[in-house]
C-alpha cells in the first residue's frame, strides 16, 4: 500500500517509455477515482467509446463543479476565447463547420487529397536532406519538420518563422500536460505564449483579410457561409488550435511508428515491399500507440452511473484512450502490434462530435511518411531502446529516435 | 443422432436462397464464412448481380454515379450456382421445392428466403402504363428515372412525400427542377418520424422551392393523345400540369409467390421468430425454412415483442448474418436477431438518421438543438421509457440514444444535455397520423400482438 496513487504513477516521467502495464492495472478498476477532487479516470474501450457519444459530458471548463483558479482565469480568459475542442454546441459545431467548410467536404471534399503530391515531395526532400550521414534523429530531422511544413502551407504560415512560434508551442503543450497544470506558474507561461501566438497569427490574419491566398487563414477570415463568419478572436483562436494540432500530434504518431516498426522488423519488411500496407499499420498504431494517450479535459453536466459507480455532475473525467486501445474485452491479444487484425478500431482519433478535425491529414502523411522511410533506409536500427520522451504525458512521444542505417535508397 | 445430422447437412446439404440482393448476399457469405462447404443456390427475379440501393435515390439521380455500378462489394467467394433473372414462383414444403418462372424446380434441405419488397404501383393500371409514370426501387428504375430527368422535363409531379419521395423531390431541385409533391399526410415524412418532425420536413421543401401539396391525394392522371402523362388531379380540384410523374407510395412485400404454400406469408410479410425460422400459417415454427430482410416480419423484445418489418439496409445485413448462422447450428448455439432499428437519408443537404422505432412513440422531446435552427436530435417515448430517437445534422449522438432504448430508460428525459434548449424541456405530442389510416411507405411496420397496443397496420394505398 505504500504505492503512489496510479494516476500520479502515470503521470510520472519515469514510467513514459511504456505506461501500458499501469493501464492494465488501470483497466481492473474502470472507473478509478483515487482521491477527492481528483478525476474519475475511465478506461475501458467500451466506456470510452459510449462516454464519447454521450451529450451529458461536457468539453467546457466551465461545467466543472470545482475549477482551479488557474481554468477559469484559464488561458483563455486572457484575451483568447477558447477554441471548439473546448466548446459545446452549439458554439463547437459552428466554429467546427466553418473551420471544416475550408478543410474537408461537402465543400472542399479534394483538399487533403490533392495535396498527396506535395506531401511525397516534402518527404523526399527530407530524406535526401539525410545526406550522407548513416545516423539520423527521426524526430529532429524528419518527424517534426514534415508536418510542421505541411501545416504551415495549409494554414498559411511562412515556414521560416517556425524557430518564432515554436518558442510560444512549447509552453502551450506543457500546459496541457496533466502533471504540469497543478503548477500555476506553467500555467501562466501557457496562457501568455498562447496570447502571443494569437497575436503571432493576427498580423498574418488582417494580412490575409486584405489580400486573400489559397489557404485556411485566408478561408477562415474570409468565411461568409450559412453559419456566417467567425469573430477575429474566434478566428485567432482556431488558428492556434489548428496549428498546434497539426503537428504536435502527427510528430508522435509518425515516431511512435518508426519505433514499432524497428521493433517489429517484419513489418517494416513487408512495407518496403508493399506500401499499400502502410493503411492498415498506420491504423493498428492509433490503436497500438496513440499520439494522444488520454483526454482529461471532459466533465459532466449530470450525475452519470458507469459500472454501479455514480460519477457526479461537475466531475472532471479522464478518458484514457491508449488504455481502452489495449482493453481485451474488446481486442483479441491487446498487446500484440498487428496490422492484419480483421477489424482494426481504434480510439486513437477520439470519436463522437470532438473527433480528431485533422485526421485525414494525419492519415495521409503519416502513411506516405512510413511508407518512404521504410523503402527508402536501407536496413535501419534503433540506437537506443527505449529512445528518450518528451515529457508529457498526454501527447506522449519520444524526443529523440536515433537510428543508424547502411545506405539511402 | 441431430449433432450427425447438423455435420452432414453443414457438409453436404443444400441450401437455397431466393432473393439476389443485400440479404440474400450477405447470408451467402456468412454461411461460407462459418464453415459451411454444401451446395447454395441463388435465386433471384432481376437480372443482375446484387447490388446496393440507397444510391439509387441520391447520387444516381444526380449523375454522380452510374445506376449500373452500385454492384454490393463481396466479402468473400461464395462458390454458389446463380440463377438470376427467374423469378421464384412457387413453393411446395412437403418435397422441399422450390418452383421457378422457367418451369425448373429446386430442391432444398434449408430455404432462407430473402426476396424483399417492391415499389408499389400506381393503383390504376391504364395510368399507371402512361409514358412518363415511373416507380423507383431497382436499378433499371433508377436509370429509366436519370435519363427522363437530365432529359429536362417541364414539371415533375411526386406521389408521396416518404423517404424515398423526399429524396427524390431532393434530387430534382438540385438539378434545378420544377418539383410538385403531393402526400396524403399533414407533411412529409410523418408516417415514419410523426408530425413535429415531419413539420421540419416540409419548411425544408419550401425552402428549397418545392411546391408541396399536403393533406391531397392524387385521383387521376390524365394523358396527351399519344399516351404521355400531361397533368395530375388532385383531391382538392387543383390540376398540376406534368410530364413525369414519380410514384412513391412505399413498397409492397414480395410473398405472392408463397400463396397456397402453407407458409404464414401475406401482404405485412413472412412472419418468423427471433431466430428466423418462419412460421407456417398455423402459427407453428418450421425449422427448415428461414427468412430476412425486408420481407421478414420477426418479434422484438425490445419493441413489446411485436412483429416488426424493418426495411432498413442495416436490418438486412444483420438478420442477414443472423439467419445464415441459425441455418447450420444447433439449437443451442441459435442467435436471436435483437437488431435495433436504424435508417439514414439525405436530403436537401440535411443527413437524417433515426434508432429504435419512432411510430410507436407517443410523445417526443427535443433532447439537443433546435427545430428552428433544423439541427437537433429528437427523442420519442412510449409508456415511460425511452423507444427511438431521430437526428437533422447530429447523428454522432445517436449511439448513445441507442444504448437508451437498449436500455429502456425513462422518458421524460430528465438529465441535462449539452445544447438543451428551452423548447425541448418538455415533451409533446410526436403527433402521428392515425394509425388505421394509411400512409406512404412507413419504414417501420408495426403489427401489435396484444389489443391493447397501438396499431399500425400497413394497408395498401387506395385511389
Amino acid at each position: 500500500m505504500s504505492q503512489a496513487p496510479l494516476l500520479r504513477q502515470i503521470t510520472d516521467y519515469a514510467n513514459r517509455a511504456d505506461p501500458y502495464p499501469l493501464y492494465e492495472e488501470l483497466r481492473k478498476t474502470p472507473v478509478l477515482h483515487e482521491e477527492e477532487g481528483g478525476p474519475y479516470v475511465i478506461s475501458s474501450y467500451w466506456d470510452i467509446e459510449s462516454l464519447l457519444h454521450d451529450p451529458r459530458i461536457s468539453s467546457d471548463f466551465t461545467n466543472l463543479a470545482v475549477a482551479s483558479e488557474d481554468e477559469l482565469s484559464g488561458p483563455e480568459a486572457t484575451g483568447l476565447p477558447p477554441s471548439f475542442i473546448r466548446l459545446d454546441p452549439p458554439e463547437h459545431d459552428r466554429l467546427r463547420r466553418i473551420a471544416n467548410s475550408s478543410f474537408g467536404p461537402p465543400h472542399r471534399p479534394t483538399r487533403i487529397d490533392s495535396m498527396r503530391g506535395e506531401l511525397a515531395q516534402i518527404v523526399t526532400d527530407l530524406i535526401d536532406g539525410f545526406g550522407d550521414a548513416r545516423k539520423i534523429d527521426v524526430v529532429d530531422q524528419f518527424a517534426y519538420p514534415f508536418p510542421v511544413t505541411v501545416i504551415c502551407r495549409l494554414l498559411g504560415v511562412p515556414r521560416e518563422d517556425e524557430p518564432r512560434f515554436r518558442s510560444w508551442v512549447d509552453p502551450i503543450v506543457a500546459g496541457l500536460d496533466p502533471d504540469t497544470r497543478t503548477s500555476a506558474e506553467s500555467m501562466k507561461t501557457a496562457q501568455e505564449a498562447r496570447l502571443q501566438l494569437g497575436m503571432y497569427l493576427n498580423g498574418l490574419v488582417e494580412q490575409r483579410a486584405r489580400e486573400p491566398r489559397e489557404d485556411m487563414l485566408s478561408d477562415l477570415v474570409n468565411s461568409h457561409g450559412p453559419d456566417g463568419a467567425m469573430t477575429t478572436m474566434e478566428v485567432l483562436s482556431t488558428a492556434v488550435l489548428l496549428l498546434i494540432a497539426g503537428h504536435e500530434t502527427t510528430v508522435n504518431l509518425i515516431t511512435n511508428g518508426m519505433l514499432t516498426l524497428l521493433r517489429h522488423p517484419e513489418y517494416l519488411r513487408r512495407l518496403r515491399d508493399d506500401p499499400g500496407l502502410s493503411v492498415k499499420i498506420v491504423e493498428e498504431l492509433l490503436r497500438y500507440e496513440p499520439p494522444v494517450q488520454l483526454v482529461p479535459q471532459r466533465t459532466c453536466i449530470a450525475d452519470i452511473e458507469l459500472r454501479g459507480v455514480t460519477i457526479p455532475k461537475g466531475s472532471r473525467i479522464w478518458l484514457v484512450l491508449a488504455a481502452g486501445n489495449r482493453d481485451p474485452e474488446r481486442f483479441h491479444e491487446p498487446d500484440r502490434f498487428d496490422p492484419d487484425r480483421e477489424d482494426i478500431q481504434h480510439l486513437g482519433f477520439g470519436s463522437g462530435i470532438h473527433s480528431c478535425f485533422g485526421a485525414p491529414l494525419a492519415r495521409l502523411e503519416a502513411q506516405i511518411a512510413l511508407a518512404e522511410l521504410a523503402r527508402r533506409l536501407d536496413n535501419p536500427r534503433l540506437v537506443e531502446d527505449p529512445p528518450p520522451y518528451r515529457p508529457n504525458a498526454v501527447l506522449r512521444g519520444p524526443r529523440h529516435l536515433e537510428i543508424t542505417f547502411d545506405a539511402l535508397r | 443422432m441431430p449433432t450427425d445430422y447438423l455435420d452432414r447437412f453443414r457438409r453436404e446439404g443444400r441450401i437455397v436462397i431466393v432473393g439476389a440482393s443485400l440479404a440474400g448476399l450477405r447470408a451467402a457469405e456468412t454461411l461460407r464464412a462459418e464453415g459451411f462447404t454444401g451446395s447454395l443456390t441463388m435465386i433471384g427475379d432481376e437480372p443482375y448481380d446484387p447490388y446496393d440501393r440507397p444510391p439509387l435515390s441520391k447520387a444516381v439521380l444526380l449523375g454522380k454515379a452510374s445506376a449500373l455500378h452500385t454492384d454490393l462489394p463481396r466479402r468473400r467467394e461464395i462458390d454458389a450456382k446463380w440463377r438470376l433473372g427467374v423469378a421464384a414462383t412457387g413453393l411446395d414444403m412437403t418435397a422441399k421445392r422450390v418452383r421457378l418462372a422457367d418451369g425448373d424446380e429446386v430442391e432444398y434441405d434449408r430455404l432462407l428466403i430473402a426476396t424483399g419488397v417492391r415499389a408499389r404501383p400506381w393503383p390504376k393500371e391504364s395510368e399507371a402504363d402512361l409514358d412518363g409514370v415511373l416507380l423507383l426501387r431497382t436499378r433499371d428504375d433508377a436509370a429509366a428515372l436519370y435519363r427522363r430527368l437530365k432529359a429536362g422535363p417541364r414539371r415533375v409531379l411526386i406521389i408521396g412525400a416518404g423517404f424515398a419521395g423526399s429524396e427524390v423531390a431532393s434530387a430534382c431541385r438540385e438539378m434545378g427542377l420544377a418539383v410538385t409533391v403531393a402526400e396524403r399526410a399533414g407533411a412529409p415524412l410523418v408516417g415514419a418520424l410523426g408530425g413535429v418532425i415531419g413539420s421540419v420536413s416540409a419548411e425544408l421543401y419550401h425552402e428549397n422551392g418545392v411546391d408541396l401539396r399536403t393533406g391531397v391525394m392524387v385521383t387521376g392522371l390524365e394523358s396527351d393523345s399519344v399516351g404521355r402523362v400531361k397533368a395530375a388531379h388532385l383531391s382538392d380540384e387543383s390540376v398540376v400540369e406534368t410530364d413525369l410523374v414519380v410514384v412513391s407510395l412505399g413498397s409492397m412485400r414480395n410473398t405472392e409467390w408463397l400463396t397456397g404454400s402453407g407458409l404464414g406469408a401475406g401482404p405485412r410479410g413472412i412472419a418468423c421468430d427471433a431466430g428466423c425460422r418462419a412460421f407456417d400459417f398455423r402459427g407453428i415454427v418450421t425449422d427448415d425454412i428461414f427468412v430476412a430482410g425486408d420481407v421478414a416480419r420477426s418479434p422484438h423484445a425490445l419493441f413489446g415483442y411485436q412483429f416488426l418489418s424493418l426495411e432498413h439496409w442495416g436490418n438486412a445485413v444483420a438478420q442477414a448474418e443472423v439467419a445464415a448462422h441459425n441455418m447450420i447450428s444447433s439449437s443451442a448455439e441459435r442467435r436471436p436477431h435483437l437488431w435495433v432499428p436504424a435508417f439514414w437519408s439525405s436530403q436537401f443537404g440535411v443527413n437524417i438518421k433515426s434508432v429504435g422505432v419512432p411510430p410507436m412513440g407517443e410523445q417526443i422531446m427535443i433532447t439537443q438543438g433546435s427545430l428552428a435552427e433544423r439541427r437537433f436530435v429528437g427523442v420519442y417515448g412510449y409508456q415511460g421509457r425511452i423507444i427511438a430517437a431521430v437526428s437533422f445534422d447530429n447523428t454522432r449522438w445517436l449511439e448513445f440514444y441507442e444504448r437508451q432504448i437498449e436500455r429502456g430508460a425513462p422518458f421524460p428525459v430528465e438529465f441535462a444535455t449539452v445544447d438543451r434548449r428551452p423548447e425541448g424541456r418538455q415533451p409533446v405530442d410526436a403527433a402521428f397520423p392515425d394509425p388505421s389510416l394509411p400512409t406512404h411507405g412507413p419504414t417501420v411496420t408495426l403489427s401489435g400482438y396484444s389489443p391493447s397496443d397501438r396499431q399500425l397496420v400497413f394497408t395498401p394505398a387506395r385511389h
